[in-house]
């Protein structure tokens, strides 16, 4: 009975070791956060690089001479205690300012990169994100295109519970949507980013932008994704926001200025004409509704 | 001395110990009452595991295998709750009830009624709230940030989760009442504030944390009531209100809750080092002020839970600022304990282990607590796993290893017998691997994208996924050498003399072990106050 349980224990972690030396090289290769295609991903990755370094030399010398008391110091080699050693006034001062001094070196440049981030002026393009119950919706403000976004199909039917399909043979598995979101590349493009329901939050790893979409509020972020860079981009919701939050992925289509500015038009003429057979006047909602049907044919 | 005299008798009568049920639910002596926090807080510590064990293993491996997604957010919330306000907290009070008499010179803690009121709202409360996990609609699922609007998409359990917020607020505040008054009135004559040990020292700050800011989570729970229940639109951008302020009222009590979680293990720490450092603490005065310090900036950090909701560059300058500024004084305790270290005479049993693990863990969660300082990269940071590492690697290597170190330190003295120290050692090496194992990975799943509170994941995740489930059931599994082993001390322990431990100072090692039903019926005399109070 024991020997059988035991075999099956070892048959249980002999499989778990073997499936980990199978993805061993996915794993290896996702240890760091992302340096990203614009500019300020780049200065997040290297803010991230500098204080990481700081930590790493803090560590080793902290965590070093801990390791040197305990090896040193101890009782079962006949070290004999020395009960003076309570207070060292050089010292402490010492450690007190130091830190303030790294510190200080660290806020510098942090602060430089957020006053970067922060400046949302000369805006080429704006996009309203709207993040709902679980999903995107993107409206280009001054083009009259409007769409959804939400996770595709051959995930949505791969992430049912106990659904039988194994989710290494669905394609870019839960960071895949049916309409993803397509902008121009070498262009500074302002989201204004808000909840319909309860709060989102929109993040994209590639481009360093991580913004709350919060019901009643309108945050503005940006990015510039590099000219040489077009491309797919994916990231998911990063609040909490219900049931199915694991479950809303942000793709971002990047296209050269030429390729998007063809899109736009297009997508543009696209939703005026499923428009037009109803009444002219109710363009957007007719636009809207079909679009928000479950699961559009692709 | 002549009054003592004639009272000798019906003084007698009244410390014989009750027996049967009555000595525990009419409690109102501070080892029982503390026993009974321990052991609430031991049993909430292996549900709220249990519910991590069931997180660890949807997360095993990408697709959905056991739960559905809204149960899956019911655990992560739960698990929160439970650990925070189950474990954790009734740790700590479990943990204050039994010393700060002892190290005070005292007989009982002031509020002795008090006392057993503070302990037998929690099964109420934990009632309540585990409860919830049966009604239409399931346990809550919006996370124990229980932010708005989400958290008023509860079903049945919404009130639930109101009251027992509630009621486990009231319970913190009267045991912080009763710590206070216990620090200000019951020192032993000669035991001025700077002579106290540091656990009452940081036990002190952390009372006066609780007693200012679970009010305000009181009120921001009961603002979320208004809204669900009574047509008030506190945080309804619809109705003129603002989702965000919940955030900053939450937060504002949400960062002092955080030291009030960790301040009594830096207490527990400091005393265990220079104990079993053979030599006083490093820099005792520093120490104090260094805690207090802590927990005055504890106040004005909040918002860097929040840093992308959208605020205003100042604002988040400012609050960036002020997060770093606290590792200048929670440096400078780390370096106070390793300085207790350097030319001591060091041995290592269970609860210096424990206290060693601290210090290197503790520390590492110190330093991603810096990176998730600077505003720009915590953009990337920002609810993923890095985050979920950082706030374990504080809390369980942490805090956890904290609560450890102080039962395995004082255990001996509680039950007048000596635990098994090659188990303990056992628990100690089980613990410290496993909990790397099990929170280390997350560091990286965190920068390479992945979200926090989701039950399933791409697949480029697997891997540390894989790894840290192992370390999270290997570590869960360890955790239940430490019933066992404290059963065993109680039950077959080898007696043990008033000092458990070589190099232990300390009013408590004055007493017998285990130590009479009032601790201290007479003042110690300035002799023993001498010897236990000396830094």
């Amino acid at each position: 009975m024991i020997r059988q349980k035991l075999a099956h224990l070892s048959f249980a972690l002999a499989a778990s070791v073997a499936t980990l030396t199978a993805h061993a090289e996915s794993g290896w290769n996702q240890l760091n956060m992302t340096q990203g295609v614009t500019h300020i991903s780049r200065e997040i990755y290297h803010l991230h690089m500098r204080i990481f370094w700081i930590c790493v030399a803090i560590g080793v010398l902290v965590f070093g001479v801990m390791i040197w008391s305990i090896v040193n110091y101890r009782k079962s080699k006949g070290a004999v205690p020395d009960v003076t050693l309570v207070h060292n006034t050089k010292v402490e001062v010492l450690w007190t300012v130091i830190p303030v001094v790294i510190l200080v070196v660290m806020a510098v440049p942090a602060a430089k990169t957020l006053v970067e981030i922060e400046d949302t002026t000369k805006t080429e393009l704006s996009v309203k994100v709207t993040g709902f119950q679980w999903g995107w919706q993107y409206d280009y403000l001054d083009d009259g295109v409007m769409y959804f976004s939400r996770l595709d199909h051959r995930s949505d039917a791969a992430r049912e519970l106990l659904s039988g399909v194994d989710p290494e043979s669905v394609e870019n598995y839960l960071l895949n949507v049916d309409h993803p979101f397509v902008v121009p590349v070498d262009t500074k493009v302002r989201l204004l980013v808000t909840g319909a329901d309860v709060i989102h939050s929109w993040w994209m790893p590639a481009f360093g932008v991580k913004k709350d979409a919060i019901p009643g509020f309108v945050n503005e972020a940006w990015f510039k994704i590099d000219k040489d860079k077009p491309g797919l981009y994916r990231g998911q919701c990063a609040e909490l926001c219900g049931r199915d939050h694991g479950f809303m992925p942000i793709v971002v289509d990047a296209r050269s200025k030429e390729d998007f500015a063809a899109w736009l038009k297009q997508k543009a003429a696209e939703q005026k004409q499923a428009a037009a057979p109803g009444a002219p006047s109710a363009a957007a909602p007719t636009a809207a509704t079909e679009e928000r049907a479950p699961w559009p044919k692709s | 001395m002549a009054e003592v005299l004639t009272h000798a008798e019906p003084h007698d009568e009244h410390d014989h110990t009750p027996h049967g049920w009555r000595r525990w639910v009419y409690s109102t002596n501070h080892k029982d009452i503390g026993t009974m926090y321990l052991v609430f807080a031991c049993l909430m510590f292996f549900i709220g595991g249990g519910a991590a064990m069931l997180i660890r293993l949807e997360l095993f491996k990408p697709g959905l295998q056991f739960f559905d997604p809204q149960f899956f957010n019911s655990l992560t919330t739960m698990h929160a709750l439970i650990m925070i306000f189950g474990a954790i907290m009734p740790a700590w009070t479990g943990l204050a009830n039994w010393m700060i008499p002892m190290q005070l010179g005292a007989p009982d803690m002031a509020l002795p009624r008090l006392n057993n009121l503070s302990f037998w709202i929690l099964p109420f409360a934990f009632t309540l709230l585990l409860g919830s996990f049966f009604v239409p609609g399931g346990a809550p699922a919006g996370g124990w940030t229980m932010y708005p609007p989400l958290i008023l998409q509860t079903g049945a359990a919404f009130p639930m989760l109101i009251f027992a917020v509630h009621l486990m607020g009231a319970s913190s505040i009267l045991g912080a009442i009763n710590v206070i008054v216990t620090i200000m009135n019951m020192r032993a004559p000669g035991i001025s504030l700077l002579r106290m040990p540091l656990f009452v020292w940081t036990w002190l700050i952390t009372a006066y944390l609780l007693i200012a800011v679970m009010p305000v989570l009181a009120g921001a729970v009961t603002m979320l009531l208004t809204d669900h229940f009574f047509g008030t639109t506190f945080f309804t951008a619809a109705g003129g209100g603002d989702p965000v302020m919940f955030q900053h009222i939450f937060w504002f009590f949400g960062h002092p809750e955080v030291y009030i979680l960790i301040l009594p293990a830096f207490g527990i720490v400091s005393e265990v080092i220079p104990t079993f450092s053979r030599k006083p603490l490093f820099g005792y005065e520093t120490m104090v002020y260094a805690t207090a310090s802590i927990a005055f900036l504890s106040f004005i950090v909040w918002a860097h839970h929040m840093f992308t909701v959208g605020m205003p560059l100042a604002g988040q300058l400012f609050f960036m600022l002020s997060t770093m500024l606290i590792a200048v004084p929670t440096g400078v305790k780390v370096f106070n304990w390793t300085a207790t270290m350097w030319k001591g005479s060091l041995s290592f049993e269970p609860p210096m282990l424990f206290a060693l693990a601290f210090l290197f863990l503790f520390t590492i969660g110190g330093f991603s607590g810096l990176m998730l300082a600077i505003v720009p990269a915590d953009y990337q940071y920002q609810d993923t796993y890095f985050v979920v590492a950082h706030f374990h690697y504080v809390l369980v290597p942490g805090t956890i290893f904290g609560i450890m170190a102080g039962v395995y330190y004082w255990l001996p003295k509680w039950t007048g017998r000596m635990y098994d120290l090659t188990l303990a050692k056992w628990h100690f090496w089980l613990s410290t691997i496993f909990v790397n194992v099990l929170f280390f990975p997350q560091h990286f799943l965190g920068l390479a994208g992945m979200p926090r509170r989701i039950p399933d994941y791409a697949v480029q995740f697997t891997d540390w996924n894989m790894v840290s489930s192992l370390g999270g059931f290997g570590f869960g599994l360890s955790q239940l050498l430490f019933p066992y082993l404290i059963w065993k001390c109680v039950r077959s322990g080898v007696p043990i003399g008033n000092r458990a431990w070589e190099g232990a100072h300390g009013l408590e090692w004055e007493l017998p072990s285990p130590p009479p039903h009032h601790s201290w019926t007479e003042p110690p005399s300035d002799a023993v106050i001498a010897r236990g109070c000396a830094h």
